[in-house]
């Protein structure tokens, strides 16, 4: 059956008026998995069996004519860092490749009550650490555009997956940008929530003040629906906060109105963003123009503080949140040493790859008693001073443009794995919403002349998702979805 | 120079396990003695992924400590996070309170002989405990039930000089836990544990030594003791010409000596940071004043008012507030009785160590105590009749006066009904009044016991002595 031409609402719809069963729709998509998968690699764990049991079980609660939720019976994936009790999950890591958690995420547990089909557990950056899913300790994950490219990360497979049609959506994390820089490098829509509007409960802790999970999919729509399933104040996360309207998707079909979209002039004349990225927003800022927007110039000064500043905070609360994996209470435990400090050192050692033992002792030296102040401290003011800086941009502004990348995918293995180098300067433009707890939207901006898919990214105040996905709603709608993988190929 | 020309400057960092019903960051129970790891949870075992929720009790508990040793409660405390790897602690840091605690700037008032001495305390934080390790021949178990229980730690400054001053410290810490029903402050279990830190100096100086922290005693005969050894090495190497090392020691309890278990160059470095699970607490002047208004008396404020208005002694005060069953008991006693200071004897000779030492049940009532002090201070009695009375009351409760008459125990003070008996006992005992008058005052105990003997023992005994004298003076 064709499910990549139609969006989740529309599934949901099929399912009820019994055009397609669940059980087909889920079989549609392994058939698509058993087809791209070899190549494009995006799940560490495949649930066939449990997905079919599900659709199954959808199927005949559907037949007795019970009502379901809206995402009952369509398959998704998860990133790895998600808690399924009973389901292996690996965070892309040696050090928990037979990890099997007694309990399930909060997320998990919400879309086990919609009645989801789960595919599987998506691949991903070691324990999120990265940002073009390399760094998995199973295997890459090719970026389904050109799969001789990266997927971005750390939630790649997940972006994978849905841009593959591979899942018909995924969840995944996002700490400093891992849930809308794969969704850019792949073509998808990938949201960041307000810090807190969804629990972290039961998603493996890289950094407490910065990690928030997010939907995956294809479409602005989706993605509103699939937040109004996740959106739930959860009395056990202490971050957890309340939303403040009913519905996202009614929010996302509200009318335009004239809202004041903001124009960082200083990230577009940074050197390292392409000219074709640079110039696929200069055309989406004109389109919004052109509906009604006010494009409004501000002035943002703290990007490059913001990468120092990002990297000694997720590295310090990573440094702390990682020592549980020590190969006594949690991890594959070393067989090289008898004492306790053998055990942890082999463990570790062993257990743990570059990129995460690089983080881990940043962490660990930025919080010194000696370094405390230079850098811990003085990171978290960066923090408040990138706050304020954007609370005052928003009395004024309803949101902000930028990219998210300053290219699209790049070659796999062509960045190299050293700190201070190109690597991590890509990451910055979705590091302010990051520090700063407020929610962004990625959305695809178009694709290059190569055909790889680019991403832009609004930005807005705590809260504001509804007006967020009201823009890209009217983006998306004039511009259509993009053309999947198969049809660029085609 | 000689230990009577030092000084040992000491500060305590008390641990007080909390009787909250749940731990400090989930749902799991606090109940001590359950099977190994029956009381644990995802949060307690630092699952990827779980997470701390405060839990307010052990705030209100903070609060209770903080007022009852006058300390500021702070508007805004926050939890910082402990880093260090042991295996009886699963996340590898421990969820506590650096920077920011909950508690500042209180004190206690301990009697130093006749004087109050006030030891301030620097801070109380909440916390939480962390597992316990249970070794094997063939290895070690972890037990991860003590995991997330919560614990205030009581920081004092160094203002405590003796051992004495230490243990008196220590002592109003646990009645003040018990007052404020925030734990059982047994040390036994180790729901108070204690650290000291100790200095020596010589008399007069003002600057400090060196300091040693000792870890971990868990009585107070042995903080004690321990202090003592302590202060006795540290003098020792100061007179000879050694060097005191900062370093942390433990105390031994079979030889009474500390020793060595890393110096400061071997310190760990926490890597303290706030924890990013958590979010501050707030405290409001209401909650505050609710929580005020909730508390006992203390034992400081009864102590007072029982050596203005019952006239006791600052000592017998200190002894009787010290547990706040047995000053509650003394409290509804003395409603009973016009004879307070005869009720405190009572208590503090006979009925104390049933609530010191933690016996169940205290059988005798409250108001027979009060009638028992009233028929003794009214001469109704006397005394060996009023603790042969007593013993039966600590067997099974009863009315002393309905007992005295049923039993005709009255103390007789009639001089017409002892004339006979007297008179009796100096015909009787002939060979001690010859020994009483040749100057040997003990015999009259024989003529005594004789009298009280005839009367079962219910003469009045000091009446009967002076009319044996005066009936020997007259016939001789």
């Amino acid at each position: 059956m064709d499910y990549r031409s139609m969006q989740l609402q529309q599934l949901a719809d099929g399912l009820r008026a019994r055009d397609f069963s669940s059980r087909e729709l889920t079989e549609s998509v392994f058939a698509a998995i058993d087809k791209t998968e070899p190549v494009v690699g995006a799940y560490i764990t495949l649930t066939r069996d449990i997905a079919m049991k599900q659709a199954d079980r959808v199927d005949a609660l559907l037949s007795e004519g019970r009502e379901l939720p809206p995402l009952a019976g369509i398959p998704g994936a998860l990133k790895d860092n998600i808690a399924t009790a009973g389901i292996r999950t690996t965070n892309a890591s040696r050090m928990l490749a037979d990890f099997v958690p007694p309990n399930d995420a909060f997320v998990w547990r919400i879309l086990r009550q919609q009645e989801m089909v789960l595919t599987g557990k998506a691949n991903m950056d070691e324990f999120a650490m990265g940002h073009s899913t390399e760094t998995s300790a199973f295997h890459r994950t090719r970026n389904p555009y050109d799969t001789s490219r990266v997927p971005g990360g750390s939630s790649g497979g997940s972006a994978a997956a849905v841009a593959s049609g591979e899942a018909c959506f995924a969840l995944g994390s996002d700490t400093g940008g891992s849930v809308r820089q794969p969704a850019a490098l792949c073509g998808i829509v990938g949201m960041r929530p307000t810090y807190g509007l969804i629990s972290r409960r039961g998603v493996t802790t890289f950094s407490s003040s910065l990690d928030q999970i997010g939907p995956m999919t294809r479409s602005v729509r989706d993605n509103a629906l699939l937040l109004d399933v996740l959106a739930f104040f959860d009395e056990k996360d202490a971050q957890s906060v309340a939303r403040r309207t009913d519905s996202f998707v009614r929010e996302a079909d509200a009318p335009f109105g004239q809202p004041v979209i903001g124009w960082p002039q200083s990230y577009f004349e940074l050197n390292d963003l392409r000219g074709d990225v640079k110039a696929l927003l200069e055309k989406a800022r004109d389109f919004y123009a052109s509906i009604g927007a006010r494009i409004v110039p501000v002035d943002l000064k703290t990007l490059d503080a913001c990468l120092a500043g990002y990297y000694i905070i997720s590295s310090a609360e990573g440094f702390s949140s990682m020592n549980r994996f020590d190969g006594i209470h949690y991890g594959r435990r070393s067989d090289g040493g008898n004492s306790l400090e053998d055990i942890y050192f082999h463990s570790r050692s062993e257990g743990l790859g570059t990129e995460v033992k690089r983080r881990i002792l940043l962490g660990c030296y930025a919080l010194t008693q000696e370094n405390y102040g230079d850098y811990y401290l003085k990171a978290a003011k960066v923090r408040t001073i990138v706050k304020r800086e954007f609370e005052a941009i928003f009395r004024t502004c309803d949101a902000i443009l930028t990219p998210v990348t300053a290219t699209p995918a790049w070659p796999l293995g062509s960045h190299p794995e050293e700190m201070g180098g190109g690597k991590y300067s890509n990451d910055r433009f979705t590091l302010p919403p990051s520090l700063t707890g407020m929610p962004a939207l990625e959305l695809p901006a178009g694709m290059t002349g190569e055909g790889l898919p680019v991403g832009m990214q609004l930005i807005g105040p705590r809260f504001s998702e509804g007006a967020l996905y009201r823009l890209a709603a009217a983006f998306e709608d004039a511009h259509g979805l993009l053309p999947t993988p198969e049809e660029v190929k085609a | 120079m000689s230990l009577q020309d030092y000084e040992s400057v000491i500060g305590l960092e008390v641990h007080v396990e909390l009787n909250t019903k749940h731990k400090a960051f989930c749902e799991c129970s606090t109940a001590f003695g359950a099977p190994p790891n029956s009381q644990v949870c995802p949060v307690c075992l630092a699952m990827p992924g779980a997470l701390p929720v405060l839990n307010r009790e052990v705030v209100d508990s903070a609060i209770k400590a903080g007022i009852a040793t006058h300390c500021t409660i702070e508007h805004f405390s926050r939890f910082d996070r402990k880093n260090y790897f042991y295996p009886d602690l699963p996340k590898a840091y421990q969820i506590t309170q650096n920077d920011f605690p909950i508690c500042t700037n209180g004190y206690v008032e301990v009697a130093a002989g006749e004087n109050l001495r006030r030891i301030r305390i620097s801070q109380i934080h909440m916390e939480e405990d962390a597992g316990k390790l249970i070794h094997h021949a063939d290895g070690t178990e972890i037990d991860c039930n003590r995991c997330g229980v919560p614990l205030l730690e009581i920081v004092s400054e160094p203002d405590a000089r003796s051992a004495e001053e230490a243990v008196a410290y220590l002592r109003k810490l646990r009645a003040m836990v018990r007052y404020t029903g925030i734990s059982d402050g047994r040390m036994n279990e180790g729901s108070l544990r204690c650290d000291v830190n100790l200095s020596v100096r010589k008399k007069g100086e003002e600057a400090f030594g060196t300091r040693v922290e000792i870890k971990n005693i868990n009585s107070f005969n042995f903080v004690a003791r321990a202090i003592e050894s302590e202060f006795k090495r540290q003098v020792d190497l100061l007179e000879n010409d050694g060097t005191i090392v900062q370093e942390t020691r433990r105390f031994d309890e079979k030889s009474g000596q500390t020793y060595a278990m890393r110096s400061k160059e071997n310190a760990a470095d926490y890597r303290y940071f706030p924890d990013p699970d958590l979010v501050p607490v707030r405290v409001t002047d209401e909650e505050i004043e609710e929580i005020r208004t909730s508390i006992p008396r203390m034992a400081d404020e009864r102590s007072a008012f029982y050596t203005d208005v019952y006239k006791l002694t600052a000592y017998e005060a200190e002894r009787l507030t010290e547990d706040k069953e047995m000053s509650d008991f003394f409290e509804t006693a003395v409603s009973h009785t016009r004879y307070p200071k005869t009720l405190v004897s009572l208590i503090l000779a006979d009925i104390s160590p049933l609530f010191t030492e933690e016996m169940a049940e205290v059988p005798v009532s409250p108001s027979s105590l009060g009638s028992l002090s009233d028929l003794l201070g009214d001469d109704e009695i006397n005394s060996s009749t009023g603790r042969r009375i007593l013993k039966e009351l600590l067997v099974k409760d009863f009315d002393p006066v309905a007992y005295v008459k049923e039993h005709e125990l009255a103390q007789i003070n009639d001089r017409g009904v002892l004339q006979p008996v007297v008179g009796a006992a100096v015909e009787a005992n002939a060979r001690a009044v010859k020994d009483f008058l040749s100057g040997k005052e003990t015999a009259l105990r024989a003529i005594i016991g004789f009298v009280m003997k005839q009367t079962q023992g219910r003469a009045n005994p000091v009446l009967a002595e002076t009319m044996i004298r005066e009936l020997i003076a007259k016939a001789n």
